[in-house]
């Protein structure tokens, strides 16, 4: 059993060389075998300690197994032990020489809406379940639809439990291909199918020799070598700022002697890039007010930057002293969003409360929170659409749980929000509770895959019209 | 402008950013937080990422201990140093006080861990802290790992696995009603490996006990405890001299030592990639009072 170090390889960088991290998210309807799988993961990739083996070992022999129940690694809390069920989101960690992997173990029950999209808004790939018994069904649709809303860049689906269909080519096909019309019509790029017994661990880890006419990668495989070079710098640079970095004269600790020195008047705005890269002697915009500055310099403790790229967390400086503070945002002069105050987004709403015309709640985006009242409700969409069909938005005067809906909210002041489709990161949003600050929804600007599909619902594509500014 | 050649960021540097964001956001956006701090490796690594976060300015909060008063020595000397060394202004609460007047009596196992509860939570109240800054990490236990990075706790510091907020994207949301405060775990992603990883690339000093010496042990229910005031030999026992290190530095009434000769970083890591026992189950005896320990004492307010 050995586990791999983050470098490896003797001459690599140990902060920037070494491995890359993916980040992923399951999906899948209950009993498709997806606690199984991610116990077979962890298992087979040495991910799993002997303390946790034992318990799982001991575990298995009081509930009358002959051998260890590979979904009980990732048996979590006690009310779900007691009930057999998954209640949320739990993250687990496995690595090979190649990448580090996070998973976000989402749970599968179909009123869960509410996981699937947490898990997918930070998921790279999504690794989606069914089994090859029964084939893509009413969830497989609804968590392929939250994953193309999401504009999650992968999605693998697993064709589980192939064993019990005695590794059979015909089933696999025939699942296979409905997945690829289904993902075409919800417009998902990039996918693949695997056939896999998570039980017996075939083509999880280990290739199996009992599925020789699958000749494409195991799933360990295909997650190690999925593309992830446009994760790293898709699109224009996007740097919202944290907060203003104005060192007061006070005596530097002694681990300061490690890093530059700077000078007194040292002026320079941290954040973290969410997209894009940016360089010294780039013009870039502020917004929402939209002044023009060059950026000077890209300062670390480790050292100045000649490229950043987004994940980094860095300071930048720039070459004049304008208003700058925390909420706004640095962006390419390039198509910067146009900051708007009228916002047309998809939203999933993750509270138990409901949401109707009028509410009053606040919009957090990027670095910055804002009031806002949703003007319209405009829609919700039906995810129980049948094979063949895409989702369609029903008219609606409210949203519960679970529900996507398409709102229009006016904002107490103007924010540079991009469109979700074209900037993950600055086109997402959460609307939060004023009074108790709960989180209420996950938001999506601008238009989503299935907006054109319906002629029944109009004014959804207006996001980025001529309205910016305006007070409404 | 768009260079499809580029390299996406190690693991490391994006679990380094990712912190660094995390400890910014909670500096900008809750009145009054404090990062717990034990000297520890996982909390070292936190001190570390804070003073990168906000240099070159220094760090704007300060830093706590809960100190059961069986910490290791070599530990507090170390947890002195550091503090220094970045810059920050200690506290400290301290579970003896607590004992010497009354207010928390000894448990008859002698542990004291689940006695750090009160003394921090009643920290947390004096210092108005809303914000929490631990350690933790999602690989090291079942129920760390369904908590979120900004994680409620009520006016009593309870944690309610089964009402958590909804986590999205890397927009972290800490407004609470009063009373309430918000534990942050900045390392949540990182594993024990990335830990000794980044200790290595970032030359971060941690204390010597991580690393191999020699010690008076005795081997009591398939752990290495090491003979000290506060963990006598009980009759019939051995006293063994061994080579150990320890794997997690917390009370010495409950933490174990392993058996190990490494005694550089690079041992240590190339030890845990093989390492056979999680970090928890291997040398913390108060996880093993119940299969689901760790879910109670965070319940309760733990760290």
């Amino acid at each position: 059993m050995s586990k791999a170090s983050a470098f490896l390889a003797p001459n690599a960088d140990p902060i920037t060389g070494g491995r890359t991290l993916l980040r992923l998210a399951t999906a899948g309807s209950v009993d498709d075998g997806k606690s199984t799988l991610v116990g077979r993961l962890l298992f087979d990739t040495d991910s799993v300690f002997v303390d946790t083996l034992d318990h799982v070992e001991q575990v298995s022999k009081r509930k009358g197994l002959d051998r260890a129940d590979l979904a009980l690694f990732t048996d979590g809390l006690r009310a779900e032990r007691e009930q057999g069920i998954t209640i949320d989101v739990a993250y687990r960690y496995f690595a090979t020489t190649a990448r580090k992997f996070i998973l976000a173990d989402c749970p599968g029950h179909v009123q869960y809406t509410r996981n699937t999209v947490t898990g997918s808004s930070t998921a790279d790939v999504i690794v989606l379940l069914v089994d090859a018994r029964k084939g893509v069904v009413e969830q497989t649709r609804r968590h392929l639809a939250v994953a193309s809303l999401l504009r999650v860049p992968h999605v693998v689906l697993v064709v589980n439990k192939i064993d019990l269909v005695d590794y059979s080519e015909d089933v696999f096909t025939a699942v296979a291909t409905d997945f690829a019309l289904l993902a075409r019509s919800l417009g998902v790029l990039d996918t693949h199918c695997i056939p896999v017994s998570a039980t017996e661990g075939d083509n999880v880890v280990t290739r199996s020799v009992r599925t020789p006419w699958y000749d494409g990668p195991t799933v360990l495989g295909y997650l190690e070598n999925v593309d992830d070079t446009r994760l790293a710098v898709g699109s224009d640079l996007r740097f919202p700022v944290q907060h203003v970095v104005r060192p007061q004269s006070a005596t530097p600790a002694p681990w300061a002697a490690r890093a530059p020195k700077v000078n007194g008047d040292y002026r320079g705005y941290a954040g973290k890039i969410e997209s894009g890269r940016v360089s010294p002697g780039d013009e870039v915009v502020v917004l929402p007010r939209g002044s023009h500055a060059i950026v000077e310099a890209i300062d670390t403790p480790d050292g100045p930057l000649d490229l950043a790229v987004a994940g980094q967390s860095v300071v930048i400086r720039l070459d004049t002293d304008i208003d700058v503070s925390r909420g706004d945002v640095l962006a390419a002069t390039d198509a910067p969003p146009a900051p708007l105050k009228d916002l047309t987004a998809t939203v999933c709403w993750l509270a138990e409360r409901e949401l109707t015309t009028g509410a009053r709640v606040l919009v957090q985006h990027g670095t910055s929170i804002t009031k806002a009242v949703v003007k319209s409700i405009e829609g919700a969409l039906d995810l129980a659409f049948e094979a063949g069909t895409v989702p369609c938005w029903r008219p609606t005067s409210s949203l519960t749980l679970n529900d996507i809906g398409r709102v229009r909210l006016a904002l107490a002041s103007p924010m540079p929000v991009d469109t979700y489709r074209e900037h993950r990161a600055t086109g997402a949003f959460i609307l939060v509770d004023d009074a108790d600050g709960w989180t209420l929804a996950a938001g999506l600007a601008g238009s989503t895959p299935f907006t054109a599909m319906t002629a029944d619902v109009p004014r959804s594509d207006q996001h980025q019209s001529a309205q910016q500014g305006k007070p409404s | 402008m768009k260079d499809a050649l580029l390299r996406p960021l190690s693991e490391l540097q994006a679990l380094e950013s990712e912190s660094i964001h995390i400890i910014r956001e909670v500096a900008a956006t809750l009145a009054s937080p404090v990062m717990l701090f034990s000297g520890g490796k996982d909390s070292v690594v936190m001190l570390h990422l804070a003073a990168k976060a906000f240099w070159p300015a220094p760090i704007p909060f300060g830093v706590l201990h809960v100190d059961t008063g069986h910490n290791f020595p070599e530990v507090l000397q170390f947890r002195d140093e550091a503090v220094e060394f970045y810059g920050a202004s200690l506290k400290i609460a301290s579970v003896q006080d607590y004992i010497d007047d009354g207010r928390l009596r000894e448990r008859p196992d002698g542990t004291r861990n689940p006695l750090q509860t009160v003394p921090l939570l009643d920290a947390i109240t004096e210092g108005r802290h809303d914000a929490v800054f631990g350690g933790g990490r999602r690989d090291e236990e079942r129920a760390r790992a369904k908590e979120r990075v900004f994680s409620m706790r009520d006016e009593f510091g309870q944690w309610e696995p089964r009402n958590q907020r909804p986590e999205l994207w890397s927009l972290y949301n800490g407004r609470h009603l009063p009373g309430e405060h918000v534990r942050i775990f900045p390392l949540s992603n990182w594993t024990e490996l990335d830990v000794w990883d980044y200790i290595a690339a970032e030359k971060i000093n941690v204390p010597t006990i991580y690393y191999a010496h020699e010690r008076q042990v005795i081997l009591r229910d398939g752990m290495w405890i090491a003979i000290t005031g506060v963990t006598p030999a009980r009759t019939g026992e051995v006293v063994e001299v061994r080579s150990v290190r320890y794997r997690t530095v917390g009370d010495m009434s409950c933490t174990a030592a392993v058996l190990s000769v490494a005694n550089t970083v690079q041992d240590v890591i190339n030890e845990v990639g093989l390492s056979q026992l999680t970090e928890r189950g291997a040398t913390r005896a108060d996880d093993r009072l119940s299969e689901a320990a760790m879910e109670d004492r965070k319940r309760e307010g733990y760290f």
